[in-house]
């Protein structure tokens, strides 16, 4: 996307490099590439902390009397609380010592959990992970399935199907199909029984391989939830980018070959449409993660999102701002991995 | 414009041509959106939610929603009193179901509009003004774009006054990089035509550039993108509101979806207490994607195959 205007001019490297071997130029073009990148994600994070910086001073009236929710609380104690917090100190100097802190890994300490952000986070992150990579891996195979499937028959019953029904899932609360899944599944509703647990991730006491049965177990739901909000996105990007395709010349190239129409699908088409299928990918980690926050919180899973909820409704300032700084961290990094990624899948990019 | 009636004789000059020739676009583009079915499926149950909407204080009454003398038991399953039921505090939720539509959809629509507006301003002038300018804007947009737009809009939500002002701007601010991102390439576009250099040579400054010549050519695509922005808005308005952020003094369909969840309605399984609201929720927003990919691909027909 933005790579292109940034990259698109090799011409400053000059003779010495054009003189070298094609693949040391090209590698070179692409360690520019990689730094013009790395560098665009140092700002943004930059841009990250600032930004949760002065959010959270914008707070009308006082943060401690806020953090401390109404509840009465003596002078000495607020001034304490202030003092805790650096908000005694001037403007610029809780700037500096925030960012000093920041960078070396301290995020304060949760007023609610009396425990620092960090720890706070490191415990919940296992857990999140293993929610959001399952519902990544299933939700990408399937959309990206479902979406070549979708394009191939473009126009005919299947697609309109599948496009439907990705679209109507696509305006889907997630909340709000956890919530029913939870009373269908767990609940048990009418002839149903209920065959999940409603919540958490452990019933607790298993050990070795009948606590990973348990864990599957409470995985389930919120992973069906999960792939069902999010795979919509992934059929219809990868569905465009394909219809993109179908017109091309080389397609009809390998038809003439003589190539099974199968084989023109998986070999020549869909290999071309996946690149910006990766991107888009990437870019929409975004929304995942608002994903993931909403089924944590619906599914009470012990993972970030549920403790970004825990965090909110007290609010407890320090968490919500440490997960705020957390999240927003993440995605810019996954995205600039995506960025490096990408030139390696496709030559055309950033040469 | 020569006509034969002499009527028309009097419409001629460059306003009433302006007239006529918006007039026959409009129709050009009803034509084309009338082939799209889903788009005509979607805009009759957008009127349908809108005549819902705006007839809710004749039908139902604001005081609907009062809690101090609701109508019936608490948590009462559906009966023909009470076709959805109640709430816990006796409240009639098909009442408070049609009385709901009215903030989500007025919060939906505000967000969206705002949105949009931030979009178009930021897209404009970073495709007019060239240079450092919008270079800067852009880098702007693009981190925009990448952050996680729900934890931006909690964050802001969190850290100021729970009312329905906060929730608009939350989704608002946080929503408007794709909107500026289509625009500023659709003015490049626009600005590379002759007609833009004659505007010039003419003597036409920046802001009678951007505003009158600039800005009809991306309405279409603007009003597109705000169609779709809606039922982002509405979806992330319900959001916000079932995480406990929303304004908690009026009723809205996340809302109703909050306080279902919170009276225990998903451990004791009363399903009409939590599948009304989103059913609601989620009929709006697809209408309003049906609307938008509608309007999409009637003005870029290389989306055509999308139907």
């Amino acid at each position: 996307m933005s790579s292109a205007q940034k990259t698109a001019a090799p011409v400053l490297a000059g003779p010495a490099v054009r003189a070298r071997t094609p693949r040391a130029r090209t590698t070179a073009a692409y360690v520019r590439y990689g730094a013009g990148k790395l560098g665009g994600a140092a700002v943004s994070l930059l841009a990250v902390l600032v930004t949760g910086f002065f959010l959270f001073r914008l707070i009308p009236g006082d943060p401690v009397k806020t953090m401390t929710g109404g509840r009465p609380v003596s002078a000495e104690q607020l001034a304490s609380y202030r003092r805790e917090f650096g908000l005694d100190l001037p403007l610029w100097q809780q700037f500096t010592d925030y960012c000093g802190k920041a960078l070396t890994g301290d995020l304060g300490t949760s007023y609610q959990f009396r425990a620092p952000v960090v720890d706070k986070i490191s415990e919940a992150l296992p857990n999140t992970l293993l929610l959001t990579g399952t519902g990544f891996v299933l939700y990408t195979a399937l959309g990206i399935l479902l979406g070549t499937r979708a394009a191939w028959r473009n126009g005919r019953l299947g697609d309109r199907l599948n496009t439907g029904l990705a679209l109507t899932l696509f305006s889907v609360p997630s909340f709000w199909l956890g919530l029913l899944l939870i009373i269908v599944f767990s609940v048990g509703i009418g002839p149903i029984p209920g065959m999940f647990p409603t919540g958490g991730m452990e019933s607790g006491g298993e050990e070795g391989f009948a606590y990973v049965i348990d864990v599957a177990h409470h995985l389930v739901l919120p992973v069906i939830t999960l792939v069902a909000v999010e795979y919509g996105q992934t059929l219809l990007v990868t569905r465009s980018a394909l219809l993109d395709e179908m017109g091309s010349d080389y397609l009809t190239t390998a038809r003439a070959k003589g190539l099974r129409d199968d084989l023109v699908r998986r070999r020549h088409a869909v290999p071309n449409a996946l690149l910006p299928t990766v991107t888009l990918i990437f870019v929409n980690l975004g929304r995942t993660v608002a994903g993931v926050i909403l089924v944590e919180t619906v599914f009470s899973w012990p993972g970030l999102g549920g403790l970004f909820y825990q965090a909110l409704s007290v609010p407890d300032l320090p968490l919500v701002q440490g997960l705020f700084l957390f999240f927003a961290a993440t995605v810019i990094v996954m995205n600039t991995l995506a960025d490096l990624v990408y030139p390696l899948l496709d030559p055309r990019v950033g040469r | 414009m020569t006509t034969d009636t002499p009527a028309r004789v009097t419409e001629t000059g460059p306003r009433a041509l302006a007239r006529q020739r918006r007039r026959r676009s409009v129709v050009r583009f009803w034509t084309r959106y009338r082939t799209h079915r889903a788009g005509l499926a979607g805009l009759a149950a957008l009127i349908l939610f809108a005549l819902v909407a705006l007839t809710a204080p004749l039908t139902v009454g604001s005081d609907v929603a009062g809690v101090t003398d609701a109508p019936g038991q608490p948590m009462e399953s559906p009966s023909g009193a009470f076709p959805l039921g109640t709430d816990r505090f006796g409240r009639n939720l098909l009442g408070l179901l049609v009385w709901g539509s009215r903030i989500s959809l007025l919060v939906g629509l505000l967000a969206a509009v705002l949105s949009v507006t931030i979009g178009t301003l930021v897209g404009i002038t970073a495709g007019h003004f060239k240079g450092a300018y919008a270079t800067v804007l852009m880098r702007v947009t693009d981190w925009f774009l990448v952050m996680p737009t729900l934890v931006l809009a909690i964050a802001l939500a969190t850290v100021m006054s729970r009312s329905l002002g906060t929730v608009v701007l939350a989704i608002g601010v946080t929503t408007w990089p794709t909107t500026a991102r289509l625009v500023r390439a659709q003015t490049l576009a626009v600005e590379s035509r002759p007609y833009i250099e004659r505007a010039k040579a003419l003597g036409g400054g920046h802001w009678h550039i951007m505003s009158r010549h600039v800005l009809p050519n991306v309405m279409p695509l603007v009003l597109a993108q705000a169609t779709l922005g809606i039922s982002t808005a509405i979806l992330a308005e319900a959001t916000l509101a079932f995480l406990g952020l929303g304004d908690p003094t009026v009723v809205s369909w996340g809302g109703l979806l909050q306080e279902a969840r919170e009276a225990g309605a998903v451990s004791s399984g009363d399903w009409w207490y939590l599948v009304p609201p989103g059913i609601a929720i989620a009929a709006v927003a697809l209408a309003f994607t049906l609307c938008g990919r509608a309007v999409e691909s009637v003005l870029n027909p290389r989306l055509e195959v999308d139907r």
